[in-house]
């Protein structure tokens, strides 16, 4: 099998995203809130990013926020996920008045910007890492289940489905031995897009105040910590703004190609 | 043949294909074709699905589709080689020069504007003549060509006629520009058989009438032979035999034109009458919803090991009537009695036997396997589930079943998508013979299939039911498939059972009208077959 | 009643009752969730005389039912509530600040929406040349930076590396029309930026989707031109999804917006929201959430109707 050069690219990137966010203490420098220099030292051999509004070294800063950026962004794409494919695959296999009732619901959350109904929950609850993943999780399993119930519903009008009934098979079958292995392709591509979409959302709230709270950092909190030197021309706020971008542009590098494999349907060989 | 209108010599036709997770490859579509055309003659082009017959008809107007390239020989129209012509003088030819029609005139069609704007359109941009002239001879070739109210036909949209009219209006279109040469695309492979003879012969006449040159293709030799001159017999991108309509289907010289000539031949004697197997008492049936039934008090017996041919037309039941039987739609009223019990109505409340001894064979074997198991898992399903067979029994078992469809014993670790089209249909056939079965529930299996390989699907049918005594209910809208097959025939129509009994009562006459008009719509395989008809209905007209 | 009117007046309707769900979901789903105004105002040491006290004068005391409909009554009037971290009235608080949004949010459409569609014409065009590319690469990218991030890019170089334009956008009453323009230059470049690389992609998508049809093909071999075939017979038929894309995309705007105007310190809808969230001031959320929604849903009823009204099956029926 030969994999593009951009996927590959993709790829390596992410596991280094990874890599250092799981070894995040090995990894680091410093300390995460330790103040090391004076505000906003230029980059240097100590430092290589420099340190950050209060003296912080802004790469350990980078690598302990990344930690908490792809955790929070993880532990929403997985409960998304689970909710939205299990809920989405039951209303497809279902239908009826199940299928009716979760659709309808899920079309009145839609119905709100995600960023706005965030903030208005927010406003109510109290902003911790718990709230704001199972936040993010809610309002985005609504996307995964419209694509799981689409996905779904396609391959149970297939004749294979309809000779799986006629068989006698059970639900267990059915979802699982006919629906699941053909659904499972673009299924994983849109893992890919929903975690990229979690890191945005997640760094956004940040950067309004709203997300991870101070001391604990995050990429888009380390922004807004330091947006106040770019008038005065320092750049330290583009370095995670920089890093959200790449982490971003990776995942979709590799999704992109999931996603284009999916046309081919030629079983477990490939 | 040097005042041919149309000659093209060793013709390479090439194209790039994108196999997902493999380097692209160049494949060759259509290697080393000569033929040409003459003014006012008819050529047709015939061949099975990747014969290159169209790519070669859209190679006489240099026009290569979704990256399709031209890449040898010479393609003269009238006296000029157009292979590699610049895209202006390509222009000034398609349309004027050589028109189109093509098979779905529903999606060729713009659903945005009126016809009449359409038909006339290549009229006025090649400045053949002006606006008013244009739409009187649009009404002129409408009326020729048999659609209603030919003034005002052209004032509305696509959206707003049926199928046949929409395809006659595309003639319209392709003859409204007085061309040299006009290409028909399968234009009445989508259209059910009644219409396909009205349609046909219209075209006949406006291509009679308007003395154009024209390319017909089809996949269908019966139907060529009704309106080509001459007919080039293509497989798999190479001319096999090239000559007069009469000595193609009077006198083949090739093996294969000869198996095309030959498909629809299978005899078939219909059975001694049995005890029924399958009883259907009075069932109506209507969807969900509606308030229309699609099922009106359908009654019909089929003998166990004998074969019930369903005929019928898009739109007359025939295909409700297996979800019926299968329980996937419960009858509104009547019954259904199978091996001497009852069958419940809803597939929900049936019993195991139930199930297994009524299986199902799909039109589309495509979509009927799924593409992520083997040919062992979906044969062996079946043997597992219903019989309890595991490991080297339920193995052992599976060869058997591939080697009584005539396919190795190899093909049991392949996907559905390594097979052909006939080998997935055995497949299907495999699954459903694995349950041991009663009765069979084939739907239009043989339609989407080439002839030679429906034809062996046939043949393997008749087989498996000599051996193994299983009933087949056969719905289909082919009568040649049902001549072949049947011991028994049901002709419906909107939902009624026109016509029922043995082979030999239904085909013989008096039959009643719809029959008689299904029946005399299937093109034969003799020249002036189409003229025959015709005349008989005419005369039949004017008599009554 | 001709069907197609009958269509349009069933999606407008459908629309109202949804953005009814929506005000529920926004006052209710709310109130349901675990948190307490009174206690949020007065703080975790409050007696509970004090906590009883101002429950009753914010009216928290009553069934949430009955401070809906109170509530739903007064968004109909006019009547927005009031602030509770200043008191203030929040339908004026809002009056100027929603001007300025709109001034803001109207600048990024009319720039972003031709320049999306031309842009989206010469990929579809070019369809997997590099003009198409070097558009899909840059789309990409687009998509993966948050809203913030180009906002910070582009105020850290236009505006403080070259200085070409004003880093904060000041804007007050009786400020003249040019001085306001020059004021809000940049928050309109990162939104038009925000939505173009959206937009370029799905008017790419919808375009590439009609020149695919049969009908394109019978227009070519009519021998027409190849500008004949778009403007006769591709372009009446990508009216529809294209429109569909455009307000879809309006609709990703208001999302925008908000963050935008944060970055830079623009006195807009957005930053009043997001100020009032950090407060916990729910009457000013509330109020300001439902706006932004009732945008929203509109611009999507708005897409609804365009393609009811561009579909010729619909238009023409038999």
């Amino acid at each position: 099998m030969r994999i593009p050069i951009s996927a590959l690219i993709g790829m390596v990137f992410t596991g280094a995203f990874f890599l250092a966010a799981i070894f995040a203490p090995l990894v680091a420098p410093y300390g995460m809130a330790e103040i090391v220099g004076g505000v906003w030292d230029p980059a240097s051999s100590a430092h290589w990013f420099g340190t950050d509004a209060i003296g912080r070294d802004l790469l350990s800063r980078m690598i302990y926020g990344g930690q908490t950026t792809i955790f929070v962004a993880s532990a929403a794409t997985i409960l998304s996920f689970t909710l939205g494919s299990v809920l989405g695959f039951s209303a497809a296999v279902a239908g009826g008045w199940v299928d009716q009732g979760l659709s309808r619901m899920v079309d009145l959350m839609m119905a709100i910007p995600s960023l706005i109904l965030a903030l208005v929950i927010l406003s109510v609850l109290p902003v911790t890492l718990t709230v704001l993943i199972v936040v993010m999780g809610l309002l985005d399993a609504t996307r995964v289940f419209r694509l799981a119930r689409a996905v779904a519903v396609d391959i149970t009008v297939m004749d294979y489905v309809e000779a799986a009934r006629l068989r006698g098979e059970g639900w267990a079958w059915i979802i699982f031995r006919e629906i699941l292995p053909n659904a499972l392709s673009p299924l994983v591509a849109e893992l890919g897009l929903r975690f990229i979409f979690a890191v945005l959302f997640i760094s956004t709230l940040s950067f309004l105040g709203l997300g991870v709270q101070p001391p604990l950092a995050d990429w888009g909190g380390i922004v807004k910590e330091n947006a106040s030197g770019l008038v005065y021309g320092i750049p330290a706020a583009l370095i995670p703004a920089f890093a959200i971008a790449a982490l971003a542009i990776s995942v979709n590098l590799v999704a992109d190609w999931v996603l284009s494999r999916t046309t081919s349907l030629k079983g477990g060989r490939g | 043949m040097s005042d041919a209108l149309l000659q093209i010599r060793n013709l390479r036709i090439e194209a790039t294909s994108y196999p997902p997770g493999e380097a692209p490859r160049d494949v060759v579509l259509v290697d080393d074709v000569s033929v040409s055309v003459e003014k006012g003659k008819v050529l047709g082009l015939i061949g099975e699905s990747g014969a290159g017959k169209s790519t070669i008809g859209l190679s006489s107007m240099a026009y290569g589709r979704g990256g399709v390239r031209l890449t040898g020989g010479t393609i003269t129209l009238n006296g000029r080689d157009i292979r590699l012509a610049d895209a202006r003088a390509l222009r000034a030819l398609r349309g004027r020069e050589v028109t189109y029609v093509a098979q779905s005139a529903a999606a060729a069609f713009n659903p945005a504007i009126k016809l009449m704007d359409q038909v006339i359109e290549t009229c006025l941009a090649h400045d053949v003549m002006g606006r008013a002239e244009a739409e009187a001879r649009a009404v002129m070739l409408f009326a020729r060509l048999g659609l209603p109210e030919p003034e005002r036909f052209g004032q509305r949209y696509p959206h707003q006629v049926s199928g046949g009219q929409l395809q006659r209006a595309m003639t319209a279109m392709a003859l409204c520009p007085k061309p040299d040469l006009v290409i028909f695309d399968e234009p009445t492979t989508a259209l059910d058989v009644t219409t396909q003879i009205e349609v046909l012969a219209a075209i006949k006449e406006a291509i009679r009438d308007t003395g154009v040159a024209a390319l017909y293709i089809t996949h269908d030799l019966a139907v060529v032979a009704q309106v080509a001159d001459d007919i080039l017999v293509l497989r798999h991108g190479k001319r096999i035999e090239y000559g007069a309509t009469e000595q193609i289907i009077t006198a083949p010289k090739e093996a294969y034109t000869k198996a095309l000539v030959s498909v629809r031949s299978i005899e078939h004697v219909e059975k001694p009458d049995a005890p029924a197997v399958l009883e259907i008492q009075s069932v109506t049936a209507r969807y969900k919803g509606t308030n229309f039934d699609v099922l009106k008090a359908i009654t019909l017996d089929l003998p166990a090991g004998q074969t019930l041919a369903v005929v019928g037309e898009s739109g007359s039941g025939k295909s409700t009537l297996a979800r019926v039987i299968t329980g996937l739609l419960p009858p509104a009223q009547g019954r259904i009695r199978f091996a001497g019990r009852d069958l419940a109505p809803d597939l929900a409340a049936r019993t195991r036997d139930d199930l297994r001894e009524v299986q199902m064979i799909y039109q589309m074997a495509d979509t009927a396997m799924n593409p992520r198991q083997t040919v062992g898992t979906i044969i062996g399903r079946p043997l597992e589930f219903y019989f309890g067979l595991k490991g080297e029994a339920k193995r052992k078992r599976i060869q058997d079943l591939l080697e009584q469809i005539e396919m190795g014993k190899g093909f049991i670790d392949r996907y559905p998508a390594e097979l052909s089209g006939g080998q997935k249909q055995r497949v299907c056939i495999a699954r459903a013979l694995a349950a041991k079965p009663k009765l069979i529930i084939c739907d239009e299996v043989t339609s989407a299939l080439d002839p030679l390989v429906a034809d062996g699907i046939l043949k393997l049918l008749l087989a498996l039911q000599a051996a193994e005594g299983v009933a087949y209910l056969f719905i289909t809208h082919d009568l040649a498939t049902v001549r072949a097959i049947a011991d028994r025939i049901a002709v419906m129509y909107r939902g009624e059972v026109r016509r029922y009994g043995t082979k030999t009562d239904v085909l013989t006459p008096p039959f009643d009208d719809y029959t008689e008009l299904l029946l005399s719509s299937v093109p034969e395989m003799k020249m002036g077959w189409l003229e025959g008809v015709l005349d008989s209905r005419k005369m039949e007209a004017a008599g009554n | 009643m001709h069907p197609v009117l009958t269509l349009v007046v069933q999606r407008v309707a459908l629309g109202l009752l949804l953005l009814l769900a929506v005000s529920a979901v926004i006052f209710l789903g709310v109130a349901a969730l675990p948190g307490d105004t009174a206690q949020a105002i007065l703080g975790q040491s409050a007696t509970p005389q004090a906590l009883a006290n101002l429950r009753a004068e914010m009216g928290l005391d009553q069934p949430p039912l009955t401070r809906y409909f109170q509530w739903l009554g007064g968004v109909l009037t006019g009547d927005l509530g009031t602030s509770i971290s200043n008191g203030t009235d929040i339908a004026s608080a809002i009056g100027q600040r929603l001007g300025n949004t709109l001034f803001l949010a109207a600048w990024a459409a009319v720039i972003s929406v031709p320049l999306a569609i031309l842009l989206g014409l010469v990929a579809a065009r070019y369809n997997g040349r590099w003009p198409d590319k070097l558009i899909s690469g840059a789309t990409l990218s687009a998509i993966s930076l948050p809203e913030f991030v180009v906002g910070y890019l582009v105020l850290y170089f236009l505006a403080v590396k070259w200085q070409l334009f004003p880093s904060v956008a000041m804007v007050f009453p009786g400020m003249g029309m040019m001085d306001r323009l020059n004021a809000v230059i940049l928050p309109v470049i990162v939104l038009v930026l925000v939505v173009l690389a959206h937009m370029m992609r799905m008017t790419r998508a919808a375009i590439l989707n009609v020149m695919q049809s049969a009908y394109i093909e019978t227009a070519e071999l009519k021998g027409l031109s190849p500008m004949q075939v778009i403007w006769r017979h591709a372009f009446p038929n990508a009216i529809a999804p294209v429109v569909n894309v455009v307000m879809l995309n309006l609709a990703y705007l208001v999302v925008g917006v908000v963050v935008v105007e944060v970055v830079f310190v623009y006195p807009g809808m957005g930053q009043y929201l997001v100020d009032h969230v950090a407060k916990r001031d729910l009457p000013v959320v509330q109020a300001v959430g439902l706006i932004f929604a009732a945008v929203y849903i509109g611009l999507n009823i708005l897409a609804d109707v365009i393609s009811i009204l561009a579909n010729p099956r619909l238009r023409h029926p038999k």
